[in-house]
């Protein structure tokens, strides 16, 4: 130890509570419904690198740790939103300079003609530096059928600044667990870059309904009782049919709900209380046609 | 001759960690950070290339400083300087600029006075060698 003013014990029940970590966990746990495996993940994570912070602060030598990771799991299972969350775990242990999190996809990456691409990556990258870069279905970005494309000089550029630059960002890269999978077999330098494989599962039929539940109540909405079995109805039918995006899917449904409640309530003769103006019934979900076989009935959207 | 445009530049040079922190402080103004450079350091050349377009929307002074190197790469010999723009309406113009390289032998900016009808006297600068 050279540093004589580096103090000589830690107290880090006081760290997790004054690092503001607590309280970024304490939201995740509030907010995010289910995700229990993701939640321990990121725990573990947490607690790994607060003990890492302490050491340093004890003057214990440590090197940087790889932070990259990649989030896989089916859509609307809580990929972005946790990714947030953990740009604003990752600022609060001092892994990252300032938090924010810039999200892309290969459009934002790639470009369309030769020498576009390493200036575009460029600009991201520029962008994320501080932060957390987070890639969304990263395994577009590699295209082996085209041994040209301009995929791979943004790959090349992201290998590189993940491991030089490993102080200034973290990359997250996110998508469907089969897909990544190959992606990572055929990229062996993200997989070596990549310390952290967080998997989401897919939300069981109960917790889509709380996560229903707990939107409309960020929108001062509520169900009645029959519109909440009709709720759970839906999910249990709209999980079936094709495009399902988990907690997404929900979300979409409610919008659509609203809208039905609105046109319902407008034509309602008389005076409304807030009561009326807030309630979801049943008949606001199941005139959807997700109970009419869905998308297989016609070919557009359900509704 | 040195060279003193801008700001800071009666100062001696900052050094990497000083210019991360003025462009932290243009950061948190919200302003646009350019790169320019030039190897004509006359004061009415206003109009320096520039390197690569204005950074908007950065958030940490990295991303300048990795311009910054590759622009010292490319241009080591030129002077380089940091340019700051405001885009707050009625603003809308450059706040703060500072050089932040300088070529290893600069140039003199050579004063000619030349005798003029009645006595008068006029003055030019150039830059030379
Ligand atoms: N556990 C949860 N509790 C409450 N809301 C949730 C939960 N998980 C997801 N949501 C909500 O579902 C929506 C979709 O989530 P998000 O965008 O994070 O999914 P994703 O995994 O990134 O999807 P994709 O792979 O399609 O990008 C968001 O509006 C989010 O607020
Ligand atoms: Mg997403």
């Amino acid at each position: 130890m050279d540093d004589a003013s580096a103090p000589q014990t830690v107290d880090l029940a006081k760290e997790y509570e004054t690092s503001g970590v607590a309280e970024v966990l304490r939201e995740l746990d509030e907010e995010l419904i289910g995700l229990a495996p993701v939640k321990q993940r990121i725990r573990e994570t947490a607690a790994l690198l607060l003990v890492d912070k302490a050491r340093r602060d004890l003057g214990l030598e440590v090197e940087t740790p790889t932070l990259h990771m990649s989030f896989t799991g089916n859509p609307g299972t809580g990929k972005t939103t946790v990714a947030m969350k953990m740009a604003g775990l990752l600022h609060r242990l001092g892994y990252v300079r300032k938090g924010h999190l810039v999200n892309v996809t290969r459009d934002d990456l790639v470009g369309q003609y030769i020498g576009h691409t390493a200036p575009k990556t460029k600009e991201v990258l520029k962008k994320a530096m501080g932060g957390v870069l987070f890639i969304d279905e990263a395994y577009y970005l590699y295209r082996p059928d085209n041994e040209r494309d301009y995929g791979q000089e943004a790959i090349e550029i992201l290998l590189q600044v993940m491991e030089n630059n490993r102080d200034d960002l973290v990359v997250i890269m996110a998508g469907y667990a089969d897909r990544m999978d190959k992606f990572f077999s055929a990229n062996p330098g993200f997989r070596s870059r990549i310390a952290h494989h967080i998997e989401f599962p897919d939300y069981t039929d109960g917790e889509l309904s709380k996560i229903a539940e707990a939107m409309l109540e960020q929108q001062h909405y509520h169900f009645d009782d029959a519109g909440r079995q009709a709720m759970a109805d839906y999910i249990h039918h709209r999980r079936k049919q094709p495009h399902f995006a988990n907690a997404r899917s929900i979300r979409n449904a409610l919008d659509r709900a609203r809208l039905r409640a609105a046109n319902r309530v407008f034509q309602t003769e008389g005076a409304l209380d807030a009561i009326a103006l807030s309630t979801i019934t049943e008949a606001d979900i199941r005139i959807s046609r997700v109970f009419k076989g869905g998308l297989d009935v016609d070919q557009r959207s359900p509704s | 001759m040195r060279i003193t445009q801008g700001c800071f530049s009666f100062l001696p040079d900052l050094d990497d960690v000083q210019i991360s922190q003025q462009v932290e402080y243009c950061l948190e103004n919200e302003w646009a950070i350019g790169i320019e450079y030039t190897d004509d350091p006359h004061p009415r050349n206003t109009y320096w290339n520039m390197w690569g377009n204005p950074m908007f929307d950065l958030r940490d002074p990295k991303g300048v400083m990795m311009e910054l190197d590759d622009c010292r790469k490319s241009h080591g010999d030129s002077y380089i300087r940091i340019v700051a723009f405001d885009d707050e309406r009625g603003v809308e113009s450059v706040k703060m600029s500072f050089i932040v390289n300088r070529p290893a032998e600069e140039p003199q900016i050579h004063m000619q006075r030349t005798d003029f009808v009645d006595r008068a006297q006029k003055y030019a600068w150039d830059v030379r060698a």
